[in-house]
């Protein structure tokens, strides 16, 4: 999976998150591991329960009750964030990783003004309260927006434009990772490709992006590398070109075939079956039941993390038999 | 503020008048229309020759047309004047409300006051304690107190606390001994600002069994009302932002409570009508001398047209209270405002 | 065709409703439901479980509680047990009849009035309301001064009082049911509409009639005996509770606390009892549409 080099800003390794439900122990992220350099713009690519959020969530140390992490490193420019705690966690939360969220109809508060919130983010974290209010001007024009806006209250203002408000506030503190967890869903087209190009702005700062997607189609236009999950694994990773040409695994290829634009064979090729639960994932590799060329060896054994291309990574038992 | 808010304010202002009007013409026809004759009940006897009878009915206007006596009680609402007692001859009414009215607003904020912070406290700790035996308990008694019989609860307060213990006064407003100089007729306010402390120590030991019964009896839907909504903004999507962001758990809990305050504050103006019927029977058991205790004299005695009054007063304030309620929630939640 | 697709949702509808009672609010209801029967029993069984008559002097004045009188005396030495006992048959005769006459009027009038709407809503909606937000007691106090004291009188003022928290209620809920397919359809059928009002209307109120009848009947309770309180309803000998609380009160100052103690707090209980049946209802109603 690459060295830890130098310039990796981003390291996470075997990182596990469960939830601990009435229901059983939900093993919502298992054994992920990957890295990202600085100013790398990496797409994490899944269907809704893959675990892509609940890996976002655990990047910032914020995974919800009744989720835990239950073991891994992330390793953010070289400190653990899953080992800190108190202060210095709530500090490095925003000024280390921070993160921009799917729906921006709910994630700002409703009764304070923006330039409140903006400043806010800033004081929490040790920035004077007049320096703060200076930076609120530059730190709106910097996401295209006016800087009188910060007057206004949320509901003033429309779901593109609120989702440039938490740009601004997640980089205020310019951190070395951000994560935008579907920040385009809740919004329509034209506005997407703003707000995405906001994104990729922030690598010219040297922060590395993390794209969150269920949209394959979309981290396909943007992101440089490409990590692909499945039922709280990584399935496939590496360079974006590299996944797309030449997809090692069942899934990925499924995956790319159901997107017009991005097919692999002739004709779309519905993925059969279901997710699979995740209290009681199924033996071996994890997308066996729904791959046409499940062996028996996928259903007792999971694969092994198999080197396809250069930096190109995939899960599968198929890649071993070579 | 802006036009948008002055024009709301002016909207719901205007939606008192029907409601009084509504309610004065309720009580005017329950009271007039029905059989009797209201000076013979007043005076408790029908030994009056029939000449004096007809002369105290034209003195009083009873002789008229009832829809002329009607429009003509409304008229003189309208320029502040309640009329005379049918009772105590000569004595006016609008004067008798204005003596009365402070003692009885004095009580209601402090019971207010409590009701709310008893309410907002136990619902936050039942909202921080959700789901354990603390948090059941809690919503039992949130959904219990206002079904105390206010007298019993007083009634034991004062055998408890005064009798028993000797700890404060059974009842009225202030002791008589203590030389209060009034000023606004808020006691507690007035011995503040004459600088009479034994009158303040005084003022205070007697408001606090009213108003803690009364806070006690209506602070039952604070507590749901505080222990939902802390609960439903804790878990909203905008307090989980904040901690992503890295906002102290401490800020956060108080940007969530003031979210969590408009529907409390809109409730308690909606209670308010619940407030003053409340204060009735407070006013009644601690012998506090306010428009509740006056009510009920004069209902003692039949004095119609002060009875009347006392309608529309409260029919003022209930409607006075629902628009003061919309403004503060207009001011709290901005989206109401534009 | 459509005629038993009507059948069926209305069938399909009926099996909604919590004919079994969920879990949540369970406990209060039972609770709640234990302390009113209890109160009824007492009523009814008066005569057994007392020898004395309430309304005769039958021991010392102020005796305090003791094996032959459980809670004393009064003034005039009758035995406060048998007139807590009896006096439940006051509180729940008052109370049952004013909600009756409550439901008959109120219940109706909020059906038509939220199903026809125009005019006539408008007006009755708004008479309603200027009552529904002005404090009841004040209202019924002024009602049964009107009246004169009685019983009766303080049972129709009671149930005059409450007459818009059904009218609302039911008009509220009519509001919303209204705009249903099934109604449209019934509607596009010709049904009568007292026919639709009962048969399809109706039964989805129920839920809510059951809670707000319980949340009301607490009311009545205290409203009842907040005008006993004031000397506005019984009369001398009855046995009531706010009229012994009456009657007991000016006594306090000289430590006779039984003569206050035990009918304020059958009075509460009783409320309580009503209180939590309504709130435990309420959860239930509220699990099932939310």
């Amino acid at each position: 999976m690459g060295g830890a080099g130098m310039k990796d800003a981003l390291v996470v390794e075997g990182l596990s998150v469960r939830y601990f439900t009435q229901k059983g122990e939900v093993k919502a992220v298992d054994n992920v591991s990957f890295t990202a350099g600085l100013g790398d713009y990496l797409g994490i690519v899944g269907e809704s329960g893959s675990g892509k959020s609940t890996l976002g969530y655990a990047l910032l140390n914020l995974v919800p009750p009744p989720g835990r992490v239950v073991s891994g490193k992330v390793m953010i420019r070289g400190r653990n964030i899953l080992e800190l705690k108190g202060e210095e966690l709530r500090k490095a939360r925003g000024s280390l990783v921070a993160m921009v969220f799917q729906d921006p109809f709910t994630t700002l508060d409703p009764v304070r003004t923006i330039g409140d919130q903006i400043k806010e983010v800033m004081t929490e974290h040790g920035v004077s309260e007049e320096e703060a209010e200076e930076r609120i001007p530059s730190l709106l024009e910097s996401v295209g927006l006016p800087a009188r806006l910060a007057k206004l209250y949320p509901h003033q203002l429309s779901g593109g434009q609120r989702q440039r408000v938490s740009i601004a506030m997640a980089v205020a503190l310019k951190p070395a990772v951000l994560v935008a967890d579907e920040p385009t869903t809740a919004l329509d087209v034209v506005v997407q490709r703003q707000i995405m190009d906001l994104v990729e702005d922030v690598r010219k700062m040297g922060t590395t992006a993390i794209l969150i997607t269920h949209d394959i189609a979309l981290a396909a236009q943007r992101v440089e590398k490409m990590a692909v999950m499945y039922a709280g694994k990584i399935v496939e990773y590496g360079p974006k070109d590299a996944v797309l040409r030449n997809p090692a695994h069942p899934y990925t290829r499924a995956l790319l075939n159901s997107v017009p634009g991005l097919r692999v064979s002739k004709w779309p090729e519905p993925i059969p079956g279901f997710p699979p639960n995740l209290v009681n994932p199924p033996p071996g590799c994890r997308f066996h039941p729904r791959c046409r060329q499940a062996m028996d060896v996928c259903k007792k054994e999971e694969p092994p993390m198999v080197e396809v291309g250069p930096e190109h990574y995939a899960t599968c038992w198929l890649l071993s038999r070579r | 503020m802006g036009v948008g808010l002055a024009r709301y304010v002016a909207v719901r202002a205007s939606l008192i008048i029907p409601t009084i009007l509504i309610l004065y013409t309720l009580v005017f026809i329950v009271l007039r229309i029905l059989p009797g004759n209201p000076i013979i009940a007043a005076l408790g006897t029908k030994n009056i020759p029939p000449e004096q009878l007809r002369q105290l009915e034209h003195q009083l206007g009873l002789d008229k047309p009832l829809w002329v006596q009607y429009f003509d009680y409304l008229w003189n609402v309208l320029h502040g004047d309640f009329g005379k007692s049918l009772v105590i001859r000569g004595r006016s009414i609008t004067q008798d409300i204005v003596e009365r009215l402070p003692a009885t607003i004095e009580l209601s904020i402090f019971a207010l006051f409590i009701s709310l912070g008893i309410g907002i406290l136990t619902g936050l700790v039942a909202s921080i304690k959700r789901d354990t035996v603390i948090d059941k308990a809690l919503r039992v008694f949130g959904a219990a107190t206002y079904a105390l019989f206010i007298p019993w609860i007083g009634l034991m307060l004062q055998l408890f606390f005064s009798i028993w213990l000797n700890l404060l006064p059974v009842s009225g407003r202030i002791d008589p001994s203590v030389n209060l100089r009034v000023v606004t007729g808020f006691y507690i306010l007035d011995s503040i600002i004459t600088g009479n402390w034994a009158a303040l120590k005084s003022a205070l030991s007697h408001i606090i069994l009213p108003a803690f019964t009364l806070g006690l009896v209506l602070s039952g839907p604070y507590t749901r009302l505080a222990r939902n909504n802390m609960i439903k903004q804790l878990e909203s999507n905008y307090v989980f932002a904040y901690f992503a962001r890295g906002v102290r758990k401490g800020k956060v809990i108080r940007h969530a409570f003031r979210n969590a305050l408009i529907p409390i504050v809109t409730y308690a103006g909606l209670q308010f009508a619940l407030l003053l019927g409340g204060a009735v029977l407070t006013e009644t058991t601690f012998d506090w001398p306010g428009i509740g205790t006056y009510l009920v004299e004069k209902v003692a005695y039949r004095d119609y047209p002060a009875i009347q009054a006392v309608v529309i007063v409260f029919a003022f304030f209930v409607g006075l209270m629902s628009l003061v309620v919309d403004v503060l929630y207009a001011y709290l939640d901005p989206r109401v405002r534009y | 065709m459509m005629l038993s697709e009507l059948f069926g949702k209305r069938l399909d509808r009926l099996s909604n409703l919590p004919l079994t009672i969920p879990r949540r609010g369970r406990g209060m209801v039972y609770f709640g439901l234990g302390v009113v029967l209890a109160v009824i029993f007492m009523a009814l069984a008066a005569p057994i479980l007392t020898p004395y008559d309430p309304t005769r002097t039958v021991g010392n004045p102020f005796a305090p509680p003791s094996l032959e009188h459980p809670m004393g005396t009064n003034k005039l030495g009758m035995d406060m047990w048998s007139r807590i006992l009896y006096g439940a048959r006051t509180v729940l005769y008052v109370v049952f009849l004013a909600i009756a006459v409550c439901m008959v009027i109120g219940i109706p009038l909020g059906l038509l009035s939220g199903y026809f709407g125009g005019k006539l809503d408008r007006g009755l909606s708004m008479v309603m309301d200027a009552v529904y937000s002005f404090p009841s007691l004040v209202l019924a106090i002024a009602l049964a001064v009107a009246l004169g004291p009685s019983l009766m009188n303080a049972a129709i003022a009671i149930a005059v009082v409450y007459i818009p928290t059904y009218f609302r209620m039911v008009r509220g809920q009519v509001l919303s049911v209204k705009s249903e397919q099934f109604i449209e359809e019934a509607k596009i059928l010709g049904l009568p509409t007292g026919r639709i009002l009962l048969r399809h209307v109706l039964p989805h109120l129920i839920p809510t009639i059951m809670v707000v009848f319980s949340l009301n009947a607490a009311d009545a309770v205290l409203t009842e005996a907040a005008l006993s309180f004031l000397g506005l309803s019984v009369q001398f000998p009855t046995p009531d509770w706010g009229y012994d609380l009456y009657l007991g009160r000016g006594f306090l100052l000289s430590g006779y606390w039984w003569l206050v103690f035990f009918p304020g707090l059958m009075i509460t209980l009783l409320a309580i009892g009503f209180a939590l049946i309504g709130e435990g209802l309420s959860e239930q109603v509220r699990k099932e549409v939310g």
